[in-house]
């Protein structure tokens, strides 16, 4: 049995297309097994709504008369990178103030940021533009201090280089003082766990060797249709074996991009993350067609046979030394309790699961009512079998120069 | 004379009632006991109604034995449009007041539970936890 994208498609079109969300598959493929399962079923919908701090986004205001090429930006406050064309500016998401306190006064709370200023335009908030240069006489202008919105602007396109990490790491500190770290407050001694993805819910989760998600994939995007534009940076998918299971590597990501004027600050949620800095919780899902058994098989893969490394964030990871303790599954993270060297630690996801449920839910419901048809990738990313691997940056004395 | 109401959590090896006694005896206080909540797995709660001169003596009696005494002028409030029900808050709950519904991870508040700590209040990412007056 293979189906094919046109297939899927067609009925979509005539609403003959059977669309369920991941996790109604895995009851589904319980019920009456894989093979059924996976001849019913055309389309699976995932979601995650998570922290992603590579996000951002491009914005091109419209000229001024008289012209300025705009050298440097500032919305609401918060830097925006101008090295582009006159009026383009690109507002990152755990941008801050110049005058935040940062970590000067310890754990700093950064209380507003890029990802804030990302979502106070999608919610049609004015924003205030302040804009410097040194003038040319094609752009001579200066100065401007004003007020933009997203309705005025010419272009506003949220561009996230990495988003929807396939897996990831269950934090734990092992040091002997709280350290507050982009997977939250962990105290010492192992005391508690922090994880971060929707596990069964999980985009990539679901497609591990990328066999459906590529460049051109169409997906749901901060509440708005998006695009899978590329590979996400450090894309290194991995297929591990622990102990004889086939467990999923954190490497895959992905870089997204949407038109921010149809998205929704629902699913794009400025964020302040105690001691670390800003960011933007991003809300993604991703529809993956069920070509054949084998999509099926990891389109149904359930919190159970999902597994997370847990690395120590106390002293192992701030050194680049990112070696798993264990492996424990995202059944057991999500009971609230995991055993870590026969230790049991308790855990707190930083990821929504019940807005990533929402979100497959919505996808699922753009499918069958509104036409969202599926786009066969117009190039493939990565998978597993690239084996790639990451490099580092070292000092030139490290490299012995 | 402005009575105060007070939230006390103590350890079950905290025995009570002699305190409560002192409290009236040796501080002057008139007490009211609003609710007493002793579990004897848990920790022991006790909601009381006191005013008298010596008040802050009183209380500063009690912490000197280890009891946590809370002043119910403050409470914690939800944003319920802001949370997005990530539960990070959950993890660091020093009373499981917030805490995860299993299983469809919602993040419940328990108003009863919290002991206004703060920490959620800081730690939440989208402010969703607010301190009121
Ligand atoms: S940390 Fe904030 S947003 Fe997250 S569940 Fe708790 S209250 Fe809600
Ligand atoms: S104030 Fe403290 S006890 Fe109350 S909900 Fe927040 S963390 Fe829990």
């Amino acid at each position: 049995m293979e189906k094919t994208y046109e297939e899927i498609n067609e009925k979509i079109k005539s609403g003959k297309a059977v669309v369920v969300t991941a996790e109604e598959l895995i009851g589904l493929s319980e019920e009456k097994g894989l093979s059924r399962a996976a001849a019913e079923v055309d389309v699976v919908t995932t979601g995650t709504f998570a922290p992603m701090c590579s996000s951002g986004a491009f914005l091109s205001f419209g000229h001024t008369s008289p012209r300025i090429r705009m050298q440097k930006v500032w919305l609401n406050g918060v830097s925006a990178y101008a090295g582009i064309a006159a009026v383009d500016a690109y507002i990152g998401a755990t941008e801050v103030p110049d005058d935040d306190p940062l970590n000067k006064n310890y754990p700093g709370g950064f209380p507003y940021g890029g990802g804030h200023v990302i979502q106070d335009l999608v919610a049609g908030r004015p924003i205030k533009l302040k804009a410097l240069s040194y003038g040319t006489d094609c752009y001579p202008r200066k100065d401007i201090e004003t007020e933009i919105s997203l309705d005025e602007i010419n272009e506003a396109i949220l561009f996230n280089p990495r988003n929807a990490y396939q897996n990831y790491n269950c934090a734990v500190n092992l040091s002997d003082r709280t350290v507050y770290t982009y997977m939250g407050m962990l105290r010492p001694h192992m005391e508690n766990a922090n994880f971060s993805t929707s596990g069964q819910l999980s985009p990539l989760f679901k497609d591990p060797h990328l066999k459906a998600i590529g460049v051109g994939t169409k997906i749901f995007l901060g509440g708005g249709v998006g695009y899978v534009a590329w590979n996400g940076t450090q894309h290194s998918p991995s297929m591990l074996n622990i102990d004889g299971k086939e467990v999923c590597g954190s490497g895959g990501t992905l870089a997204l991009i949407g038109d921010l004027k149809q998205m929704s600050p629902k699913w794009l949620a400025g964020l302040s993350i105690l001691g670390y800095g800003a960011s933007l919780a991003v809300g993604v899902g991703v529809p993956i067609p069920i070509l054949n058994e084998e999509s099926a098989y990891y389109a149904a893969l359930k919190d159970e046979d999902l597994y997370a490394p847990v690395v120590n964030y106390g002293t192992d990871y701030p050194a680049r030394e990112g070696k798993a303790l264990c492996y424990v599954s995202y059944a057991d993270l999500k009971s609230g309790k995991i055993s870590v060297d026969d230790r049991e630690v308790r855990t707190a996801p930083l990821s929504s699961i019940p807005k990533a449920r929402e979100i497959a839910a919505t996808l699922k419901a753009w499918i069958l009512e509104s036409g969202f048809l599926l786009t066969k990738p117009v190039k493939s990313l990565a998978s597993p079998e690239d084996q790639i691997k990451l490099n580092f940056l070292n000092e030139n004395k490290e490299k012995g120069v | 004379m402005k009575s105060k109401m007070i939230v006390l959590r103590f350890d079950m090896d905290t025995s009570v009632k002699p305190v409560i006694y002192r409290l009236v005896k040796d501080y002057d206080l008139v007490v009211n006991i609003a609710q007493a909540n002793v579990n004897p797995q848990k920790r022991g709660k006790m909601v009381l109604e006191v005013s008298g001169e010596k008040c802050e003596e009183g209380l500063d009696y009690l912490r000197g034995l280890g009891v946590t005494v809370q002043s119910l002028d403050r409470e914690i409030r939800r944003d319920e449009d802001k949370c997005f029900m990530c539960g990070a808050c959950t993890g660091v709950c020093p009373t499981g007041a917030l805490y995860l519904r299993h299983p469809s991870m919602e993040v419940a508040f328990d108003e009863n539970n919290c002991i206004i700590c703060g920490l959620c209040v800081k730690l939440c990412p989208v402010k969703a936890m607010e301190v009121r007056l």
